[in-house]
């Protein structure tokens, strides 16, 4: 459990820093009179409500993915029967096709935040593609693995793989819906500017899931 | 006390606060069904939460009945027997107090107490109840499946739980992890709701440090169950994997009927660190908005400021963080490295800090203070004492020494009762005494909630405290008959039985408090906007009940504290946080000077 106290620790590390700042020097029984004007106590202006939401979000997501490595580590080192699945050459491929999406929802980012209703239009087709075309991607090697006798059940190596990939995709694909709706809307000619909010969160969430991708396939090859 | 004495004064700058887009219901569906009203949303939360829990209710009275008169009742098998024990934890815990302080209370009072219109995300929110609810229905369909629900106890614990011979080890087990799995990502849904509108949208003034301790309790249980529940979740779907797939995640090599089943070398003990690790959490996840809540009870009813505000919120913190390392102390018995328990015993002691902290400043608010007997504060202090008690028994357990011969039997039953079962539904008791009047417009019947509380009060001592006894005398817990067992012994029996006398008589008064619910609903004495003379937002909406949007036109603006009651020179005992420093009416002085 140690990977999880550690994500844990850092996420309560930084509440702590921000709580600490609030409240230190503070006296919150001194009341203000009405001449003064009231504190607006805010985070600064680049956490708006959505990106405030999505970071909870990741937070919580942080925490199932360091369990579930920590859960692999726990169960690799419990019996001797772990014997590491030989990682398929596909899955460094895909890697790669991730790397795409990412790049191209953050030129779509840039596009609506300038209004380039050209750009974003193509940097979210692309987007799109390369997402799915991921999805794709590790359906295949589970297709592949699964051809070459690394059966879900058989060993604990094969069952951490398949779980914590299709974790991994499964939320790739709640985020496609979200890319959807800004597909839709961008298809339907709205404006850059109202779909910018979606394409932005859109781009964090990506960048996010590249990371955790990251860290699980590192993980995956050096176990 | 006159509600509505203090005008605010709000000729403060424009807003810095962009105006939330509320969305409009337009039909009775959309207002009381598909509505997006954290209000409502409040109520659907407490109303599925309560019906839900008086299934577990039912549940705790047979078990009682198994347990008071062996062998009565024949509708009582051990199966089933077995299958009530498991299901009323489980309920209690989660699809109770969990859903009814954060859905419930979180919903109600976080835009209220907050001075903001609605919750940030409103859709997101209502999605949130209806998956609450699609989990409710699909435990609620694991009673009717074949095999019934499971039986395995609330922990859930592999390899028992799935494995043939255990009471709903077929489809029971597997609907309450689906269940579980949607329960998480609907208070997801709603967790990150209750969050960011702490974060984004307090009124003008609100800073953090003048946030009722109502707030910060429901904040911080909000941020741990995120953190924590995700372990429940991995948990809960490598269990399906498991059990459906064949994988051996968990499950070890197993003989069953001399037949080796396919399954081998996996840790059952990982599980248990899943569990527990948000298994712990939980407790305060349950236990710390009670402790906010019971602080602005006890502040409110005993018109004084809260002792160390600042610490309390700290404690709150503290104890948040710290219930992350001390899980384990769930397993001193489960076989895994005997070092650790040093560790997790430390931890765990140490907690009893931050968490006296507490008590004591709950205490000192008390001293001195112009206590009214209300029904709140009633069940505020009822509180206090039962947690006391409830803590104090977690010490002994905490220990490692103390807690291997005390495992599995009734001590510990008693113990956690009295802390995270009885403590947290007093508070959850009070609070709705203490806020029906802004729910409904209405007070609750005195006479009934005087039934009720002394009733449940003396009642659930009657039950627990006995439990504790007959722990120490080794009686094992979650066994259906104890048979010609010698070592228990005849006084054990005796005392069953009377605990199963209680445990009806207190089921009943809890009757009495929803006839009481439903009556005051339509016949209560009309409440007025400020009945118990508080300083908080929600007090000073224009509407009793709150409108959609809270505050009419204007948001509110802030200006001091939660905790400005008897305030020197000023005229009332109160001072509620919308009233700027230079508004407050005086008292009159008479000519020698001294204030009347």
């Amino acid at each position: 459990m140690t990977i999880t106290l550690i994500v844990i620790v850092s996420v309560l590390a930084v509440f702590l820093g921000w709580l600490l700042r609030q409240s230190i020097n503070v006296r919150p029984w001194v009341p203000a009179g009405a001449s003064v004007p009231p504190v607006v106590d805010r985070l600064p202006a680049m956490f708006t409500t959505p990106r405030v939401g999505l970071i909870v979000f990741l937070a919580a997501i942080s925490s199932l993915f360091a369990l579930t490595i920590s859960a692999y580590h726990g169960r690799m080192q419990m019996a001797g029967d772990w014997v590491s699945v030989p990682v398929p050459v596909l899955l460094w491929i895909n890697s790669a096709v991730l790397v795409l999406a990412s790049i191209a929802f953050h030129i779509s980012w840039r596009a609506a935040a300038g209004g380039e209703q050209k750009r974003l239009k193509s940097g979210l087709v692309a987007a799109g593609i390369f997402s799915i075309g991921f999805v794709l991607g590790q359906a295949m090697v589970w297709r592949t693995l699964n051809a070459e006798g690394f059966y879900l059940g058989s060993n604990p190596a094969n069952s951490f793989f398949y779980f914590i990939t299709a974790l991994h995709v499964l939320h790739l694909v709640g985020g496609l819906v979200a890319w959807a709706t800004a597909m839709m809307k961008t298809l339907r000619g709205k404006d850059a500017g109202k779909v910018g909010q979606t394409v932005e969160l859109c781009a964090i969430y990506w960048h996010y899931l590249l990371f955790i991708w990251l860290v699980l396939f590192g993980l995956l090859l050096s176990t | 006390m006159v509600a509505g004495q203090h005008e605010a004064v709000s000729h403060a700058p424009p807003a810095e606060i962009g105006e939330m887009e509320l969305p409009h219901a337009g039909s009775w569906v959309t207002k009381y069904i598909w509505s997006q009203d954290a209000k409502v949303i409040a109520i659907q939360y407490g109303l599925t939460a309560t019906a839900i829990g008086l299934v577990a209710l039912v549940l705790s009275i047979l078990i009682r009945l198994q347990l008071g008169f062996p062998g009565t009742f024949s509708l009582i098998d051990p199966a089933g027997y077995l299958q009530h024990v498991t299901m009323h934890g489980m309920i209690m815990v989660v699809y109770l107090l969990t859903a009814i302080f954060l859905g419930g209370f979180g919903n109600y009072l976080i835009p209220l107490m907050c001075g903001a219109r609605d919750m940030a995300f409103p859709w997101l929110n209502m999605l949130s109840f209806w998956i609450y609810l699609l989990a409710v229905l699909v435990l609620v369909a694991s009673f009717f499946v074949p095999g019934g629900s499971t039986g395995g106890g609330w922990t859930l614990y592999p390899p028992q739980v799935i494995s043939e011979g255990t009471p709903g080890s077929g489809m029971g087990i597997v609907l309450m992890l689906v269940s579980l799995a949607f329960f998480i990502i609907g208070f997801t849904m709603g967790g990150l709701n209750y969050v960011v509108t702490v974060l984004q949208y307090r009124a003008r003034g609100m800073t953090l440090m003048r946030l009722p301790l109502t707030i910060w309790g429901i904040f911080m249980a909000t941020i741990m169950a995120l953190l924590a529940f995700p372990a429940l979740l991995v948990a809960a779907i490598m269990l399906l994997f498991d059990h459906l797939l064949g994988t051996s995640f968990f499950m070890p090599a197993m003989i069953v009927i001399s037949e080796q089943k396919g399954q081998a070398g996996g840790s059952p003990l990982l599980f248990q660190h899943l569990f527990w690790f948000f298994g712990h959490p939980e407790v305060y996840i349950v236990a710390l908005p009670a402790f906010g809540i019971v602080s602005d009870l006890i502040s409110v009813h005993a018109r004084r400021p809260i002792f160390g505000y600042r610490m309390m919120v700290w404690a709150l913190v503290a104890i948040g963080g710290l219930s992350f390392i001390v899980w384990a102390h769930h397993m001193y018995v489960s076989g895994m490295n005997p070092n650790f328990g040093f560790f997790f015993a430390t931890t765990t002691l140490i907690i009893a800090v931050p968490t006296a902290i507490k008590v004591y400043n709950w205490i000192l608010t008390l001293w001195r203070g112009n206590i009214r007997l209300t029904l709140p504060m009633l069940f505020a202090l009822g509180f206090l004492l039962t947690f006391l008690n409830g803590g104090l028994s977690g010490l002994f357990l905490g220990n490692v020494t103390v807690d291997v011969p005390l495992a599995d039997t009734y001590f510990v039953v008693g113990h956690f009762h009295m802390v995270m079962a009885v403590a947290p539904i007093l508070v959850v008791f009070g609070a709705i005494y203490h806020w029906y009047p802004k729910i409904t417009g209405r007070m609750l019947n005195n006479a009934m909630g005087h039934i009720h509380f002394w009733v449940t009060l003396i009642g659930t001592y009657v039950i627990y405290y006995p439990m504790h006894f007959i722990g120490m005398e080794g009686v094992p817990r979650r066994y259906y008959a104890y048979g010609e067992s010698a070592f228990v012994d005849d006084s054990v029996m005796t005392l069953n039985a009377v605990i199963s006398v209680a445990a009806i008589i207190v089921a009943l008064a809890q009757l009495v408090f929803l006839f009481n619910l439903a009556w005051s609903y339509f016949r209560g004495k009309d409440a007025g906007s400020n009945p118990w003379g508080a300083t908080t937002l929600e007090w000073q909406t224009p509407e009793t009940p709150p409108g959609h949007g809270n505050w009419g036109k204007e948001l509110p603006v802030v200006y001091r504290w939660a905790y400005d009651y008897a305030v020197p020179g000023a005229k009332d005992d109160f001072v509620p946080q919308n009233v700027p420093a230079d508004a407050v009416e005086l008292a009159e002085r008479d000519p020698d000077g001294s204030q009347r």
